[in-house]
């Protein structure tokens, strides 16, 4: 199955903005932070398509992923 | 006192479109013994505007004007996000602004809060909050407390708000205000800075927005993270933060938290009016990109 994966800010770096990749049947958006070599402390705010999702969230065919760092200063 | 006397005052006060010039309200306020706010308040019940608001007047309309008047509005914090919100709302015309930071300005502060100067280094930030908000906003009643949030001074005065901007600079800080915020039934509206990206989002009383926003629970397949808690601010007070990212997500907090105090006032034909949901955005400056969160 085809899921999207959009990446922001400082996640960028090194990696891309926006790619399709083909995973296998009921990947966590975990698992696709995990292969992206993204620590788990970076990341903040979890999209799919632009709902608010969780790391256990499984994926289907045609999601769309974004992923944001972690932001705190004020 | 009467009433009918008091508009009549302002009525000979202010010039043929209404608009009532700040250089009258004392004259007026000591022969009725009034406050500036009561004044302002029977002012735009009674279809006059300040003349200071001159060029909102089209946009907000009275009714909106006269609930910014009479809301009571909480910033916590009160550094780079903080101090652009407070100018903001003072200049919308907020009439009670609660200001909490135990903090005082130090130089490095100077590239981004709104409020430090080179003069006023070494001290409270609340105090230069409440100097700059006589000056510019005379009307306005300014409460400051120099400790934080979690005091039982700042529990108390948090609970008697109408709404709480999250200015704060660490997640743990922020986790405990939107627990404070829901215990109080108070909408609570968040932002954070890093580099040139930075995020808003409203949370309401009792959502799971906070927790979204920073989540709790890693993936097991990260073993540095298992079973830890959330890495704290100190992380973040690191990261570089810089004037055109605090005050674009200052923006952002403000126009979201004026929609939340107006927008129940206004019929559909306002430019405020957007229906029940208040999305959040996450901005990237570098971009320029700005991604709406729901």
């Amino acid at each position: 199955m085809q899921v999207t994966v959009k990446l922001f800010a400082g996640l960028r770096q090194g990696r891309f903005a926006a790619e399709k990749f083909v995973f296998d049947d009921g990947i966590t958006i975990a698992r696709i932070v995990e292969k992206h070599e993204i620590s788990g402390s970076e990341v903040g705010i979890l999209l799919c398509n632009g709902r608010h999702t969780d790391f256990s969230r499984k994926l289907e065919d045609g999601d769309i992923v974004s992923i944001f760092p972690k932001i705190g200063g004020g | 006192m009467s009433t009918d006397a008091l508009v009549e005052s302002i009525r000979k006060a202010a010039d043929n479109e209404g608009l009532l010039p700040l250089s009258v309200y004392k004259d007026i306020a000591t022969e009725f013994l009034i406050t500036y706010k009561e004044l302002e308040k029977i002012a735009l019940e009674s279809g006059f505007f300040p003349l200071r608001f001159q060029r909102q007047r089209k946009l907000l309309g009275s009714a909106c004007q006269l609930r910014l008047l009479s809301a009571k509005v909480a910033i916590v914090g009160c550094g780079g996000l903080g101090g652009s919100i407070f100018e903001m709302l003072l200049r919308l015309g907020v009439g009670h602004l609660l200001v909490i930071d135990p903090d005082f300005f130090c130089e490095s502060n100077l590239n981004r809060q709104l409020l430090a100067t080179s003069a006023n280094l070494g001290c409270y930030k609340v105090d230069a909050a409440l100097e700059r908000g006589k000056l510019v906003n005379p009307v306005a009643e300014i409460e400051t407390l120099n400790q934080v949030f979690q005091s039982p001074a700042g529990k108390a005065r948090l609970a008697s708000c109408d709404l709480v901007f999250d200015a704060l600079d660490s997640v743990s800080g922020r986790f405990e205000l939107a627990q404070l915020c829901a215990r109080n039934n108070l909408m609570l509206i968040h932002g954070a800075v890093s580099g040139w990206s930075g995020q808003m989002a409203p949370v309401p009383p009792g959502s799971e927005k906070m927790a979204q926003i920073y989540p709790k629970t890693y993936p097991e397949s990260f073993p540095e993270n298992s079973g830890s808690p959330p890495p704290a601010a100190e992380i973040e007070a690191l990261v570089d933060n810089i004037t055109p990212t605090v005050n674009t997500v200052a923006a952002l907090q403000v126009a979201a938290g004026i929609k939340y105090l107006c927008d129940f006032s206004l019929g559909s034909g306002s430019y405020l009016h957007f229906g029940e949901e208040l999305p959040g955005c996450f901005i990237d400056l570098t971009e320029p990109d700005l991604e709406r969160l729901r």
